[in-house]
Formats: C-alpha cells, sequence, structure tokens
C-alpha cells in the first residue's frame, strides 16, 4: 500500500539521505549539529505552510501565527505551571489546531489577498499579546522554559531529525492520497469541486488543522530545544517569510522541497555569516534569483520532470 | 409514464436589480432530454447554477427525485444525484487529464488514504467512452478544445449522476465532434438519465432533445417538441432572427495594387510540431477574407503570428513594410487589431471600463461617439455598462470583446471565431454590423471561422486551412462545389 503513495525510487533515495543524516554526529561539530537542528525544525514549519499554500491554495503570509501559538503555549504552561513536557507540547499543538481553526473561518469567506491579510494581522495580534501580557510570556526579554529536550547536542539533533522525517513522511504521503488530490481541486476551483460533490469547506478546515498541528507541535519542540520563546524566533514577520521563501525555494506542492529549502536557507545563512550584515542580503538574493529563474524551485523542477515523461 | 427526476418550479434568482431568472418551472423524467434555448442573457446557465446550487435561488422550488433541495450546498446536491457541464471547461490545470477524471471518483471522505483499486480502471473507462484514451497523461493546457469538453463531460458522467446538466456542449466544435458529442448524450437518454441540454447550435439541439423550453429576459416563452418551438412567433422574433445574406465583391474590384496585408511563406513551430506550413495569404484594403478551417488547423496560431505573439519564418509584410521584430503593441498601435478566441476581458473590471480602455488613443467626443454607436450594435452591452465583466453571461462577453476590439478604431479587424457562443439572433446582429461597417468604412477584415454559415456569407474571398497548410483559396460562391466537405 504504502508503495502507492511513495514511489519507489523516492523512497530509496529518501531513506538514504536519512541515513547519511543519522549517522552527522559522527563527523561534525556540536555547533554545527546545533545549527542543523533548528533548520529541521524550520524545515517542518515549511513543510506545513505548503500544505496550505501549494495544496489547499491558502494564501499564509503568517505561520508564525500557529508556529508562535504552539511554541508559546507550550512555554507559557510549562514555566508557569510546571507541566511536564509532553503535555505541554500536546497542548501547544492544541492551541495551534484551535488558531488553524479560527484562521480557516475568514479564509472560506475571503479570497486570496484579503485572507492573505488576515494572516498578517494575526500575527500582529498575537505578537502585540506577547508584549502586553509580558508578565507570563516574558514580553519583549523572552521566555525562559525550565525544561528542555536533551542536553546532549547529539540527542537533540537526533531527535529533530528524527520529527522531521516523521512529519514528512506524514505530509508527504497526505498530499499524495486522494485527499490530497481533492485539496488541489478545492485550491484551483472550488466551484467545479464542490459540483464534483466534495464539500470543500470540510477539506480546507481539515487542511488547515493538520498544518497547524504540524506548525505548533514543531514551535513547542523548538523552545524546549531552546530553552528559551522568543518574539524574534518564533513569532516575528520576519520568520515567516523565511518560512514561505525556503518553501518556494525548495519547490511549492512538493513537501518535501519546503525541508530542503528549509535546511538550505538556515545553512546558507550560518555560512554567510562572516559577511555580517551582508549575508542576509546574499542569501536573499540567491532566494529571489531561484524564484524567478526556477519558479518551480530545487526539487520542482526534479520531480516535474518525472511528472511529464 | 414515470415520475419525472427532476422537478423545478416557480424558480427565481436576482443580481441586484437584474432579475435573470423569473419564476421558471421545468420537469424531466427519466431517459428524457429537455433542450432550453433562449437569446445571450436570458437566464438559461443561471437556471443550471441554481439547480446545481451553485447560485442561491431567492425563491423557487428544485425537487431531485421528490427531495427538495434549493438552497442546499452544491456539494450535497451533486451527491443527491445532479451533475454538471460547465459552460467554460474548468480543468485542473497542474492535473493530468487521468487525474482530473480520477479526482471525479473519489470519495468525499477524510479518511481513506488509499483510493480503491477500481477508480484507476473506472477513470480509464470513462477517458475511452468520451474519447480521451490517447491523451490520458497530457496536462489541460495541451489539449485541443474539443478534449476539453470531452474531459468535462467525462468529468460529469464519472459521478454517475441520475441528472446531467449540459451548458453549450456544441459550442467551439466541428460538425463532426458535435454528431460525437450528440451521440454522448444520447446514451445518457439510453441509461434513464434525465438530461437539460443548453446550446445554441439549433439544428443540433432540435435532433437530439424529446421536448425544448424557451426562455427570454429570465422569463418563460414556449415549450412543446422542438418543431412547435421553433414555430412559435416569439421564438422566431427574439433567438433565430433571420437569416444572413449578403454579397461578395469580386477581388478585382480592391484598387490597391499591393496587398494591405501580406503573410508569405509563414512557418510556425510549437516545439517539433508544425503548427504553420509555408503559409501565404493577402488581404486588399477594404476586403474581407475568411480563413475556415477545422479545430486545431492553425487559424489562432496564424493571426497570433500576423499579430506579433509568435515567432515565425517567412515574412509577414504590412502596407508595404515587414512586421518581423516589432512588438505586439507596436503593430496593435498601427491599426492590426486582434479579437481573440479566449476574449481576454478584464474580469474584475465593469463593461464599461473594458470599453473605455479599448478607446484609449481616441479623443473624448471621438470615444463618446463610438461607444453610443456601439451600444447601437450591441444593445445588452449598454444594458450591462456597471456589471462586472466575468459576470457576464457567454454570449454577452464575446459581444463585449468584439465591441471592445472595435472600439479600437482598427485598420484591419482579425476577428477569431466570433461566433462562439452567440444564440442566432445576435448572430444576425453581428452580421448586420458587419455589413455595415463594410459599406460605410474602409475597414479590412480577417475572419477565422469554422462555422461555415457564418464565415461564407461575411467573405469576399475565402481560405480553407488543413493542418497547417493553406489548400484552398477561391470566392464563396465556389466554396461549397470544391472544398465544402467536411466543412459543411
Ligand atoms: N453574478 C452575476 N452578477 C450580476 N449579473 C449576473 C451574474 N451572473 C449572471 N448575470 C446576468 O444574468 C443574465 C443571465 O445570465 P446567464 O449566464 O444565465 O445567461 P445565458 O442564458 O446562459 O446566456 P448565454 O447564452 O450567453 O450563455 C445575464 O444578463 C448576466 O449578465
Ligand atoms: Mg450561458
Amino acid at each position: 500500500m504504502i508503495g502507492r503513495l511513495f514511489s519507489a525510487r523516492l523512497t530509496w533515495v529518501a531513506l538514504a539521505i536519512l541515513v547519511i543524516g543519522a549517522t552527522l554526529p559522527l563527523y561534525v561539530t556540536g555547533y554545527i549539529l546545533g545549527i542543523l537542528t533548528l533548520a529541521y525544525y524550520f524545515g517542518v514549519f515549511a513543510m506545513a505552510w505548503d500544505l496550505l499554500f501549494g495544496f489547499a491554495g491558502e494564501v499564509n503570509f503568517g505561520p508564525t501565527f500557529l508556529v508562535g501559538l504552539g511554541a508559546y503555549t507550550a512555554g507559557i504552561i510549562n514555566a508557569n505551571w510546571g507541566w511536564p513536557m509532553a503535555a505541554c507540547v500536546l497542548a501547544g499543538a492544541l492551541m495551534a489546531v484551535g488558531g488553524g481553526v479560527l484562521l480557516a473561518l475568514p479564509a472560506l469567506k475571503l479570497k486570496g489577498p484579503y485572507f492573505g491579510l488576515v494572516t498578517l494581522v494575526a500575527v500582529l495580534l498575537l505578537q502585540n499579546f506577547i508584549v502586553i501580557f509580558a508578565g507570563i510570556t516574558g514580553g519583549e526579554i523572552g521566555l525562559t522554559v525550565p525544561d528542555v529536550l536533551f542536553i546532549d547536542d547529539a540527542a537533540n539533533y537526533e531527535f529533530a531529525l528524527g520529527f522531521m522525517a516523521l512529519s514528512g513522511a506524514i505530509l508527504f504521503g497526505l498530499s499524495r492520497s486522494p485527499i490530497g488530490l481533492i485539496l488541489q481541486a478545492s485550491g484551483q476551483d472550488a466551484v467545479e469541486t464542490a459540483a464534483l460533490g466534495f464539500n470543500v469547506a470540510k477539506h480546507k478546515l481539515a487542511a488547515f488543522c493538520v498544518s497547524a498541528f504540524f506548525s505548533g507541535t514543531a514551535g513547542a519542540l523548538m523552545i524546549f530545544y531552546l530553552g528559551t520563546a522568543s518574539v524574534g524566533t518564533v513569532v516575528d514577520i520576519a520568520v515567516g517569510v523565511q518560512v514561505i521563501i525556503a518553501a518556494v525555494l525548495g519547490g511549492r506542492r512538493t513537501i518535501l522541497g519546503a525541508a530542503v529549502g528549509a535546511i538550505f536557507l538556515i545553512l546558507a545563512g550560518e555560512a554567510l555569516r562572516p559577511l555580517g550584515e551582508l549575508s542576509t542580503f546574499v542569501v536573499s538574493a540567491v532566494a529571489l534569483a531561484v524564484i524567478l529563474f526556477f519558479p518551480n524551485g530545487f526539487i520542482g523542477s526534479l520531480l516535474r520532470v518525472g511528472e511529464r515523461s | 409514464m414515470s415520475a419525472p427526476l427532476l422537478e423545478v418550479s416557480g424558480l427565481t434568482k436576482r443580481f441586484g436589480g437584474l432579475v435573470a431568472v423569473k419564476g421558471i418551472g421545468l420537469e424531466i423524467r427519466p431517459g428524457e432530454i429537455l433542450g432550453l434555448i433562449g437569446p445571450n442573457g436570458s437566464g438559461k446557465s443561471t437556471v443550471m447554477k441554481l439547480i446545481m446550487g451553485i447560485e442561491r435561488p431567492n425563491a423557487g422550488m428544485v425537487k431531485v427525485e421528490g427531495v427538495d433541495v434549493a438552497g442546499w450546498p452544491s456539494h450535497r446536491i451533486a451527491r443527491q444525484g445532479v451533475g454538471i457541464v460547465f459552460q467554460h471547461s474548468r480543468p485542473l490545470h497542474r492535473q493530468t487529464v487521468l487525474e482530473n477524471i480520477k479526482l471525479a471518483l473519489l470519495p468525499d471522505s477524510l479518511i481513506r488514504l488509499f483510493a480503491d483499486p477500481e477508480v484507476e480502471s473506472k477513470a480509464i473507462a470513462i477517458a475511452e467512452r468520451v474519447g480521451l484514451g490517447a491523451v490520458l497523461h497530457r496536462r489541460p493546457a495541451t489539449l485541443p478544445f474539443a478534449d476539453l469538453r470531452r474531459m468535462e463531460l467525462a468529468k460529469a458522467v464519472a459521478r454517475d449522476p441520475k441528472i446531467v446538466l449540459v451548458d453549450e456542449p456544441f459550442a467551439g466544435l466541428t460538425s463532426g465532434e458535435v454528431h460525437d458529442f450528440s451521440n454522448l448524450i444520447r446514451s445518457f437518454r439510453e441509461e434513464g438519465r434525465a438530461v437539460l441540454l443548453v446550446d445554441h447550435n439549433v439544428k443540433s439541439v432540435s435532433a437530439l432533445v424529446d421536448r425544448v423550453k424557451a426562455m427570454y429576459l429570465g422569463e418563460h416563452i414556449a415549450e412543446g417538441t422542438a418543431e412547435e418551438v421553433m414555430r412559435d412567433e416569439t421564438v422566431r422574433r427574439v433567438y433565430l432572427g433571420g437569416a444572413i445574406t449578403t454579397a461578395a465583391r469580386p477581388e478585382a474590384s480592391f484598387k490597391d495594387a499591393e496587398p494591405l496585408l501580406k503573410v508569405e511563406d509563414v512557418g510556425v513551430l510549437y516545439g517539433k510540431a508544425q503548427a504553420l506550413e509555408k503559409v501565404s495569404i493577402h488581404v486588399h484594403e477594404g476586403e474581407f477574407v475568411s480563413v475556415v478551417g477545422l479545430n486545431g488547423a492553425g487559424k489562432t496560431t496564424l493571426f497570433n503570428a500576423i499579430s506579433g505573439l509568435v515567432p515565425y519564418s517567412g515574412t509577414i509584410g504590412w502596407g508595404g513594410t515587414a512586421l518581423a521584430g516589432r512588438t505586439p503593441a507596436a503593430i496593435a498601435r498601427d491599426g492590426i487589431v486582434q479579437c481573440p478566441e479566449t476574449r481576454e476581458l478584464f474580469g474584475d473590471m465593469s463593461v464599461r471600463e473594458n470599453l473605455d480602455l479599448g478607446g484609449q488613443h481616441l479623443s473624448k467626443a471621438e470615444r463618446l461617439e463610438r461607444t453610443e454607436w456601439l451600444f447601437e450594435l450591441f444593445p445588452i452591452i449598454k444594458a450591462r455598462q456597471p456589471q462586472a465583466a466575468k459576470t457576464l453571461s457567454g454570449g454577452e462577453q464575446q459581444m463585449l470583446a468584439i465591441a471592445r476590439a472595435l472600439m479600437m478604431k482598427p485598420r484591419l479587424l482579425i476577428l477569431d471565431e466570433p461566433t462562439l457562443g452567440l444564440a442566432p439572433v445576435i448572430l444576425e446582429q453581428l452580421s448586420k454590423a458587419l455589413e455595415k461597417l463594410r459599406q460605410t468604412t474602409s475597414i479590412t477584415v480577417l475572419l477565422g471561422e469554422q462555422n461555415v454559415t457564418f464565415a461564407l456569407p461575411h467573405a469576399d474571398r475565402v481560405y480553407v486551412l488543413e493542418h497547417a497548410r493553406i489548400i484552398w483559396e477561391g470566392d464563396p460562391g465556389r466554396f461549397a462545389k470544391e472544398a465544402g466537405a467536411g466543412l459543411l
């Protein structure tokens, strides 16, 4: 059955990359492992975003609304009430799903750019909320969480890799399943899709929930890795823009490409760090060039070639 | 007699001040085909959308097998057994033909991660039934027009609906294709489905249907057998109109020694496919020339080459100078205006704004004068001025596209399939308008058509394009005898 969702070659390639990835702690420094760990969580943000935009066709300019909800919910509960970590992560994920449902309501009424505006406003609202209720959220300074995932770099790394692989497999499988096809149809032409007997609202709502679940979970896990939650890492609009660039860079509507794009973006930013301020500029310019000249992205160009033949 | 599958009564729909559908009622039994005719904008498509639940009726009842579904969301109506073939094809562009059909076969479920194994074989069987067997893995954008329409039919039947609403299946098809489609629709009858059919091809509709209902301005005007309805006085006046007659002028009567437009040995390649091969045509100033040919023969490609939209080999001369190397905008400013088959209207802008855009380069007085003249030509466009262009009926959009092209005061007007989706009475109006243009202005017209009954009367000269080549040239009088086979 699985073979019908994942073409054999793709599965093998992905597995090979994973195995190589899993052995990295044997030969790279803890510093690099740390960066990759962040990149993997970032990859999940981007994949979750791709499900909404690439498949359901929803222009979500604020992926960090869902990420931030998950991260801060988990962090606040952990810091203020000391719940165990797993319960905090679950609460964060559920809160993000709630946020996803909240976003889905206007999404079903408004068209493209208007909905995009709503998502931007949602991020700003969340950001304001965090600043205003600094007493429990830590405000602009950030929120320190008492619990951490693992002390060991390698353990953190392997955990993030496993989490990304699992999320990727689920999201990718979903996108290739009949539901993925119905979602794409709903995104492209809702009237026609409804006339074929599909409840477009139900499918879009489901897409919002799934996307929010993975965004929120990844956000929550990331702050337990970092030990702090701050607006600058999980809520700021600039972070959201990075998520979007990562997904587009890797290839829209491919899910896996989003992860590749995210890893590339974070690594490139790091490699160019010696350039100082200039590094952001260079990375952005490269991203822009790829988007302009290879609108299908890294993976998109590869996969689409296969589709055509 | 069995009970009706579909029972509609008192159906009414208002768009702002416009009552698009006014108290319409109809009944269709299993295995029955009801034709719905009426001039452009009379509300036929709206009736279908109301039945399908795409628009909510303001009043009325829609009973599917006795269950009143009026006001239900369209996915529930679809599951109640109603399917629609839209007037404009709506393929999923990113998916292949097979995937498009497969979609229609999927259950509306969030937990079915794996499609039933028979979905694939069912989809293939349906594709073969409608004649898409050879193009299963192509994407819609690469398909010829008729295949896109086949795909829409395939999607509709994939749901196995008891009631099928088919909106203008014959528009833009060749007579051979119309024949195929008629047979397909006839097979729906044999399967016991109830069919509601809208089309402006009166001959094919009459041959196919059991009964006809005619509408005008949203209201019922006649119902009965096809002959009865076509004989009805009102139907004749508001829908059928009179016969089209004009006379060709001999080529020698055009005084310019060097033709205004001279296309010589033009070839166009799309990848490996030869879309045009050594095509040469010429058009004199003031002359009306028709290029007739089946779908895919290369008419649109030829026009696009003239307008500078596709690269070509050979030369295209305009008033003595070569057009090669000029941008489409420069060519348009020089007086060559193409009214494309795809209409290219600005959907979110109003009808008036679309027109004004066409008249950008005219002085205000001239623009107003021209607008008045066009309103006289197409009164319905006048009535629809503030409406967003995308909400116009199919035929109204076509009229607006032609009006906008005329607004640009072209020296050479290229009309690509202008008759697509127009009611007979509008064809007559368009015909009169062209005739008036011919008599009162020095405008030159190049007309691409597969509707020979429209193309011939308006032409001084005719070219026949087949498989990328010109295979015949002559005056319309000789056409029927020498080249008509396959096109008439
Ligand atoms: N959303 C809308 N808003 C405003 N007016 C509309 C809307 N949809 C349709 N109309 C108007 O309602 C009238 C009926 O349109 P409809 O599409 O049903 O015509 P039709 O009979 O199918 O015509 P055609 O033969 O040209 O396709 C038209 O005049 C059209 O402009
Ligand atoms: Mg219509």
